[in-house]
């Protein structure tokens, strides 16, 4: 009932004025033209071409046409199928160690850390002032042969449990499953634990203490407070890790070997080594679709559309 | 609710006090709440009156001193473990659960399966029943409010706290929730320990009201009572608006105690003197503004004879509508407050004019005169002189 005094004001403007405010209202369209533009150039142009690629038949030396060849990505799939499900499994696995590892340090952070609390954050950042590269050779050396970790893990059985469940050789951590999933937790972990103290730090403490007043020990708190209001972050942080993870090749390709091969190295290799660009291109579209439709899926499933 | 033969439930604190450091926010104090009473606990901010509240809820662990729910100690007893609720300043609704969640949070964490019913009378009761299925934010602040006491309300709380429930609505909202808030507690017979800051606020709603300053309590009693009989000059001046006349005894004589001020004589009922007076020492005379008449100088002739006088010069009034009132200033007292009834206005009676004011000496009560007339007035002279006192 009020918006019509309001929207009143501009109709009795004076007439000079109209034109300034004909141009006020298209400035944020001119704001947004450069980043319009650059998506258009750096994203929506090359996957219009990536798309092409996909369908297209020949060979390096007669050159490649589009002849709208969709097999290519039936026998994509057929052919490298395992290392789709290797991407999704270690992918899956790193999120979930991501979690696990990085809630409570953010619930740590957001809630108990006081005056610390800037620093942990800093702290939490820090390892993104190094190369990626460098800061995933160093895990070779971490985990080399034995190692002081490899040592400990043998030493208290823990590589028995890994080994039987496949995801450690013998006794060795690198090269195997167990080496790729942990260099996949530590890279993508600040991914997880930012947008989680994000959600967690708006979570208002005197809803505790209601909790706590209406008969909730801490840990009901935790399960039907705390944790249902940090959602979006949880939501928010396994997405920004497991979409990254799943088309990561860096840390299969130093810390595995070609038995822990994910999509990302395959699609390296036919791009880069084989220069097979169609197979690349349609095992890239693949890969995309894959996470479209696995992220569309939690995020019916997670019930926080409302709250991305 | 609660049955008539049950006499234990009367909250109990004894000698509890809270420190953080070198800060006491509560000094060891003592304080019974009669079980089925409306408590007030009123001051100023700061003066530890929500720390008393949160360590009665458990949400503050007392320094020394135990808690005492009837017979139980619950001192130790973390705050999912009393049977006591709180409704917070805040509200502190669950912003993820709708309104019927949000009030069958305490029922379904006692483990309460069937939770519709009650929670659906509950409802009711605050006027809710159609905002079940929305979520705290649509509401108004009122509405919010009303959802705290009832999500609170629904455990049958052997107490039930109000930390400034009513802060943060609008006057007339707040006069309304006060009189449903009045209404609610003597329906369900609860006891309720309600902290506020308005005195307003407490004497309207509650039978008793423990006045604290600094960590303390300075006293305590009805409304009523705590206006008419201030113990401290503090409680007199947070309870409404108190003139102050430094005066030496003149003489005892029977129930009357004479005083000598600003050249005239007053007389003060002895039995509202709280300390013993000696001739030749020193009280501090109060009264209320509203008790005081105020005749123009030309016809002070038709003051009946009794009544206390002092004469004076209006330096200010302002109109108010139901009262007009009067800064005067006198020999004994620099800037008295007259509070008139506009019944029948004196024209005469404008900045300026001589004046008279009168009033029933029983109306006068004196103090120690030891401390500041100034402390818990809201004025930033008040402030200080009350802040260089303590």
């Amino acid at each position: 009932m009020t918006t019509r005094s309001e929207a009143a004001p501009p109709g009795t403007d004076e007439a000079p004025a109209r034109p300034a405010r004909r141009r006020g209202r298209l400035v944020p369209y001119w704001l947004l033209l450069p980043g319009i533009l650059w998506l258009l150039v750096f994203f929506a142009l090359p996957l219009v071409y990536q798309a092409s690629t996909s369908v297209q038949t020949g060979s390096l030396e007669e050159g490649y046409k589009v002849t709208w060849h969709f097999a290519t990505y039936w026998d994509a799939l057929g052919d490298y199928w395992p290392q789709f499900l290797r991407s999704v499994l270690y992918a899956g696995a790193a999120t979930v160690l991501c979690l696990l590892l990085g809630y409570p340090l953010a619930y740590l952070i957001a809630f108990r850390a006081g005056r610390w609390r800037n620093l942990i954050l800093v702290l939490v950042i820090a390892p993104f002032f190094t190369s990626f590269l460098i800061r995933t050779l160093a895990w070779k050396t971490i985990l080399a042969d034995g190692g002081p970790v490899v040592g400990a893990l043998n030493s208290l059985h823990i590589l028995d449990v890994t080994s039987w469940l496949g995801a450690t050789d013998g006794d060795r951590v690198l090269a195997t499953p167990l080496a790729v999933v942990c260099g996949l937790t530590y890279n993508f972990l600040p991914f997880m634990i930012l947008p989680l103290y994000t959600s967690l730090e708006r979570v208002d403490g005197r809803l505790h203490e209601a909790a706590g007043d209406l008969y909730a020990r801490p840990a009901t708190t935790f399960r039907k407070v705390t944790l249902p209001l940090s959602m979006p972050g949880v939501v928010s942080g396994t997405l920004l890790t497991f979409i990254p993870a799943a088309g990561d090749y860096v840390n299969a390709d130093l810390l595995g070997s070609t038995d822990t091969r994910m999509v990302g190295n395959v699609i390296q290799t036919q791009f880069l080594r084989i220069l097979d660009y169609p197979t690349a291109a349609a095992l890239s579209f693949i890969l995309m679709a894959a996470i479209l439709f696995m992220v569309t899926f939690y995020i019916r499933k997670s019930g926080t559309e409302d709250l991305l | 609710m609660t049955t008539a033969h049950d006499h234990g439930g009367d909250v109990r604190l004894t000698g509890i006090s809270k420190t953080y450091g070198s800060f006491t926010a509560v000094h060891p104090l003592d304080l019974t709440v009669p079980q089925g009473s409306f408590f007030a606990l009123l001051g100023a901010s700061g003066c530890g009156k929500t720390t008393t509240l949160r360590m009665i809820a458990g949400l503050e662990e007392p320094s020394t001193g135990t808690v005492r729910l009837g017979e139980q100690d619950v001192t130790a007893l973390p705050p999912y473990k009393r049977p006591v609720n709180t409704v917070f300043q805040s509200y502190a609704l669950f912003p993820h659960l709708d309104i019927f969640e949000n009030v069958a949070f305490g029922l379904r964490r006692r483990g309460i399966k069937s939770v519709k019913k009650q929670v659906g009378e509950m409802l009711d009761l605050v006027q809710l029943g159609e905002q079940a299925r929305r979520k705290p934010h649509q509401l108004s602040g009122g509405q919010q409010q009303r959802v705290a006491v009832a999500r609170a309300l629904i455990n049958h709380p052997k107490v039930l706290l109000l930390d400034e429930p009513l802060g943060a609505l609008d006057l007339k909202l707040r006069r309304r929730m006060q009189l449903e808030l009045k209404r609610i507690q003597t329906e369900v017979g609860i006891t309720f320990v309600h902290v506020t800051h308005d005195q307003e606020e407490a004497m309207t709603m509650a039978d008793t009201v423990a006045v604290m300053n600094g960590g303390r309590v300075e006293q305590q009693g009805t409304p009523a009572d705590l206006y008419e009989n201030p113990r401290t000059t503090f409680v007199a001046n947070f309870l409404g608006t108190s003139n102050f006349i430094g005066a030496e005894v003149a003489e005892v004589s029977g129930d009357d105690v004479i005083l000598k001020a600003g050249g005239g004589k007053l007389t003060l009922p002895r039995a509202r003197c709280p300390a013993p007076v000696t001739t030749g020492g020193t009280v501090l005379a109060g009264v209320r503004p509203e008790k005081i008449s105020l005749t123009h100088a030309d016809d002070a002739g038709t003051i009946p004879s009794g009544r206390n006088r002092i004469t004076g010069r209006i330096t200010d009034s302002s109109f108010i509508g139901v009262s007009t009132q009067y800064v005067v200033d006198s020999p004994a007292c620099e800037a008295f407050e007259v509070y008139a009834q506009n019944i029948e206005r004196d024209s005469r009676l404008v900045p300026g004019a001589d004046v008279v004011l009168h009033w029933n000496a029983a109306h006068t009560f004196g103090l120690d005169a030891e401390q500041s007339p100034f402390a818990g007035t809201t004025g930033p002279a008040g402030a200080d002189k009350a802040e260089e006192d303590a």
